[in-house]
């Protein structure tokens, strides 16, 4: 991804409102206003309970300038459901005009992997017409920073507090994208607002797609990650140049990297700046480095 | 006049739903509903239906995708019962905090555990606070005009809540029985085409299901419920409208043989059916005893309930679902709180039985209505009994 950023080649219009509640240096705000961007005003979107709801709709206030509801915390991709599928049979029958318009459902890390799995997996299946995102900040943010099943090795959660016995998180990271892939969809990839042109060419392009499409979205949150709220594109931008979050795309079952990093730095400066990692040694962090290092080869071998 | 026809009750439900030409269909299979969704995915397939039959994973996702594809316009259908009901149950309550039209046939069954398939009235009891204009058929013609009725009530601009129609489960909707189905042209002449007052729509931008703190939470309810209390009236005219088109009239209360009637059974749904036969032979016995049947459950019709039952001295409630170590048959407590403060009252006696579908006889009726009688003129009203159980 040897290009140079120009901000005005990103249409000017704003579909997430400013004046939302999120915390300062929101990573998912940024990405939503990019993905916004690309997607455009013919666009429903199906929001679950999470941070992204809480921050951009207390009654009477909105921050959405499209069509947006919200229902409960597992079943984003259910609801995105139901209204494609509205749309599809009131099209046929002549009640509203023929028109591409996307159809999305989102959920942060925990609303996708852990309990909105089943109806996600469900949604991939029967094929729907839709995008789902997920907005990953790794852990359950809104509620106090619990941790999820994406919640990386090593942090430190308030339900996986690093202690006298404990290092924090004791599993390696769920991999949502490859059992997104799993239901063979035609199309999955991973985004982080840190890169703005790849999320919005990504979000672009999933929108020409037919069919059910999974885009994971690697979102930095100051506020659980123990960060400046200043630090949110840099510290995504540590997470892809380590390795330890890598942009790819699943095009019909053929996987290609959007950016090749050339040297990878070291998961220890992406560690650095974050409080949920600061009680890691340096073994801690060699162990972590192996398994990124191991898991960024496997990568190379798969893309094309 | 409809085309009498020996029909299953669920494939009478299903045609009715297809005469009722829904959009969307979103439904998982379950013990004793599976004929209604069975019949229904062939008529999509047979294309007798044009309509986005979702196969969901689940109930929560059937009632998720309901909620979706109600919001977006479409008038949506499903079906469930028992452990389905009770897994949707939180999408069930937002349903309506949402005030989207959906229309859902209850095939009522038991609650686990223990596990058991069969017939009672415990799952939709388990929802009577979740908002939905609930609604139970007696017999399978019933079944039939109120699906049809269900989708003209939920949509009424009035209204907009979502309908729950509970038909007993095998007592209903396994039995065949003649029923006069309606042609397609006259159900769609009576029921017009939903058109939605809000819908998610990029060309009328709006949010839905925004969250309400403290200080907006209790006025939101207040509406909420004030505006399914006011639903009656609308029930009662689409009822109205339907005798006069069909010529079988409806009410949210139906009185039978209560006329100086000293001993009222009441009760929902199919067993009536069997209490009217018992209430028959105790007449022709000189006993003067009468049935009152609850339609429409919620909204609770307090005035019609108070003055159907006014004159009597004793009224037997039979529930077929406890509130366990409660106040015994839920629909019996909550008679009897409606009738707490009338001053022309008979005493409530609440009989719970025909659990799980074990089936309640015509002389049990009799036996209970002898027992509750007793009760009251000994002065020892239990708070509940459980009867047909084996000590």
């Amino acid at each position: 991804m040897e290009q140079i950023f120009v901000p005005r080649v990103l249409p000017v219009k704003e579909y997430f409102a400013p004046g939302h509640r999120g915390c300062q240096g929101c990573g998912p705000a940024l990405a939503f206003r990019h993905m916004l961007k690309a997607l455009g005003p013919r666009t429903i979107l199906a929001n679950a309970t999470g941070c992204s709801e809480i921050i951009s709709s207390p009654y009477p206030l909105t921050s959405w300038r499209i069509p947006w509801i919200h229902v409960a915390f597992e079943n984003a991709a259910a609801v995105a459901s139901g209204i494609e599928s509205a749309y599809k049979v009131m099209m046929r029958k002549g009640k509203i005009p023929q028109e591409r318009v996307n159809f999305v459902g989102m959920a942060g890390d925990g609303g996708t992997g852990d309990i909105g799995l089943q109806a996600l997996s469900g949604a991939l299946e029967r094929g729907h017409d839709m995008i789902y995102v997920c907005y990953d900040n790794e852990a359950y943010m809104n509620t106090g920073i619990q941790r999820s099943g994406l919640t990386p090795f090593g942090a430190s959660t308030t339900t996986s507090p690093a202690g006298k016995i404990s290092k924090g998180q004791p599993t390696w990271k769920k991999d949502m994208p490859a059992i997104a892939a799993a239901h063979h969809i035609p199309y999955v990839a991973t985004a982080c607002a840190s890169y703005p042109l790849d999320l919005y060419e990504k979000f672009a392009k999933a929108a020409k797609i037919e069919g059910p499409k999974y885009i994971h979205i690697l979102a930095p949150c100051p506020t659980g990650w123990r960060c400046g709220s200043d630090e949110t594109v840099e510290i995504g931008r540590a997470a892809v140049e380590s390795g330890i979050f890598n942009l790819f795309e699943i095009t019909n079952g053929k996987k290609t990297l959007s950016l090749k990093v050339p040297e990878r730095r070291p998961v220890a400066d992406y560690f650095k700046p974050q409080g949920r990692f600061r009680h890691l040694k340096e073994d801690d962090i060699a162990y972590i480095q192996k398994k990124v290092d191991e898991d960024y080869e496997l990568l190379l071998s798969e893309v094309e | 006049m409809g085309k009498l026809t020996g029909i299953e009750v669920s494939i009478a439900c299903s045609e009715a739903v297809t005469l009722c030409d829904v959009d969307v269909i979103a439904a998982y299979p379950i013990t004793p509903q599976t004929h209604i969704v069975e019949h229904l995915s062939e008529q999509v397939a047979e294309g007798h239906l044009d309509a986005e039959y979702i196969k969901v994973e689940s109930e929560h996702s059937a009632m998720s995708c309901c909620v979706g594809s109600s919001a977006a316009g479409a008038r949506t259908f499903t079906s469930t019962c028992s452990q389905g009901l009770a897994l949707m149950h939180e999408i069930v309550m937002i349903a309506s905090g949402l005030r989207l039209p959906i229309v859902m046939a209850v095939a009522t069954r038991t609650l686990s555990a223990p596990l058991s398939i069969w017939g009672d009235q415990s799952d939709v009891m388990s929802e009577r606070d979740s908002g939905w204009i609930t609604i139970f058929a007696e017999n399978g013609q019933e079944v039939f005009d109120l699906t049809v009725q269900s989708f003209r009530i939920a949509e009424d601009e009035r209204v907009l809540f979502p309908v729950m129609l509970c038909l007993d489960g095998f007592h209903l909707s396994h039995v065949i029985e003649p029923i006069e189905l309606e042609s397609k042209e006259d159900v769609q002449a009576w029921l017009p085409p939903y058109k939605a007052k809000y819908r998610l729509d990029p060309d009328n931008v709006l949010s839905m299901g925004a969250f309400a703190m403290p200080d907006y939470f209790s006025e939101i309810k207040k509406q909420q419920n004030e505006a399914l209390r006011g639903t009656l009236p609308v029930i009662k005219e689409v009822f109205k409208d339907f005798g006069d088109r069909f010529g079988r009239y409806y009410e949210p209360v139906t009185r039978y043989q209560t006329e100086e009637a000293e001993t009222i059974i009441v009760m929902a749904g199919a067993f009536a059916g069997t209490a009217r036969l018992a209430v028959d032979t105790m007449r022709a016995a000189g006993k003067k005893v009468g049935l009152v049947t609850i339609k429409v459950f919620r909204p609770f019709p307090f005035e019609e309930i108070t003055e159907a039952l006014a004159g009597a001295k004793t009224a037997v409630v039979i529930d077929r679902a406890l509130s366990v170590a409660g106040p015994g048959g839920p629909m019996a407590s909550e008679i009897r709180s409606a009738l707490y403060h009338e001053q022309k009252k008979p005493a409530v006696v609440s009989m719970v039985g025909g659990l799980s579908g074990r089936d309640v006889f015509q002389e049990q009726f009799i036996e209970l209505v002898e027992r509750a009688e007793a009760c009251v003129a000994s002065g020892k009203i239990p708070q509940y009994e459980m009867f047909g159980v084996r000590e």
